[in-house]
């Protein structure tokens, strides 16, 4: 049983609150028009599935009811962070133990700027 | 009946003008229950008091927490709850906002106010992008008091239910006996339920189970 911390209600839920929405960060094609078949094919159909660190898609379906993702190891099972839409991961494949502090601060420097513009843009 | 278009919304107040007789969620099972095993009474011995709050006015807000904000305090004096899980309440204790989400909140008035509410909201809210929904209808409060409605809980739920986790002020959508329902602690000695009217019965039913070894008694 999972132990996952939402991070939009900022608190541990139990697993049975969430939904697990396949993987994460799948970014649509910008032109669907001039894709390939195999393009359009791996975008809708192929997924990832590694043993090791894996990027998650989940739903808190009982609790807030928003979609975040959550950095996971499928072979050991150990949760390594949960992050919200539009953010980027700390733990990959590449950077097991973390990337750099520099790297991480830089991606909510950009992420709070948007937050930001965005609550403006609802003011106006 | 008093329709108003707010650009390309029409709203329409929920409450028949004629006498139809209006029927809370809990109706069914009160009345049933009744005819075969009467609802218990609360005594002194009783360790939890439940009393539906039926009929209030329950309305759904979503949009950017800033303007949202403006409206409600302008409106009815009540600080949108900013943090995640925030209930506030008014100084008497009839109206409250509560978190659900980065942008949703619930909106409880009492019952009649909630058409009255919703228009005001709407003028104060003009032009900026947001909803609001009557959601009256579909779901009711139910309010657990006594001292062992903490333990009622702790049997149903598990969230953490302990006053270190859940203060006063704060309030979860949770899974609760295999369904789910929102749980608010608005008073130190006082929890509130919102029972969603499909899962209503169900719940009601299984509240009166669980709370039958501390006497459990239902204020009608």
């Amino acid at each position: 049983m999972f132990y996952i911390h939402c991070p939009y209600c900022d608190e541990y839920r139990d697993e049975e609150e969430f939904a697990p929405k396949g993987q994460a960060h799948i970014a649509r094609p910008e032109d669907p028009e001039t894709c390939s078949d195999e393009e359009w094919g791996a975008y809708l159909f192929f997924r990832d599935n590694p043993r090791g660190i894996h990027h998650e898609l989940w739903v808190h379906a009982i609790g807030c009811r928003k979609f975040f993702n959550i950095t996971r190891n499928s072979a050991s099972y150990a949760i390594l962070e949960t992050y919200r839409m539009g953010e980027q991961p700390r733990f990959s494949a590449e950077h097991p133990e973390g990337e750099p502090a520099e790297h991480g601060a830089a991606v909510n420097v950009v992420d709070e700027a948007g937050r930001v513009a965005g609550q403006e843009g609802v003011k106006a | 009946m008093s329709d108003i278009t707010y650009g390309q919304v029409a709203t329409f107040n929920t409450h028949p003008e004629a006498a139809i007789p209006s029927e809370s969620p809990l109706s069914v099972a009160f009345n049933q229950i009744s005819v075969s095993t009467p609802a218990p009474a609360v005594n002194h011995a009783s360790g939890v008091r439940l009393e539906e709050k039926a009929f209030l006015g329950h309305l759904i807000l979503r949009g950017g927490a800033i303007v949202l904000d403006e409206a409600v305090r302008k409106v009815l004096g009540i600080s949108l709850p900013g943090q995640p899980l925030g209930l506030a309440l008014d100084e008497s204790g009839e109206r409250s906002v509560q978190w659900l989400s980065p942008d949703e909140w619930l909106l409880i008035v009492p019952g009649g106010e909630e058409f009255e509410v919703e228009q005001r909201l709407r003028d104060a809210l003009g032009d900026a992008h947001y909803a609001i929904v009557d959601a009256s209808g579909g779901q009711t409060l139910v309010s657990l008091e006594g001292e062992k409605a903490r333990e009622l809980l702790m049997k149903s739920t598990n969230y953490d239910v302990h006053p270190s986790n859940f203060p006063v002020g704060k309030a979860v959508s949770v899974v609760f006996a295999k369904s789910s329902l929102i749980l608010r602690r608005p008073a130190e000695d006082r929890y509130e339920l919102v029972l969603r009217r499909s899962f209503a019965d169900y719940l009601y039913r299984w509240i009166l189970d669980a709370g039958a070894e501390y006497g459990i008694g239902v204020q009608r």
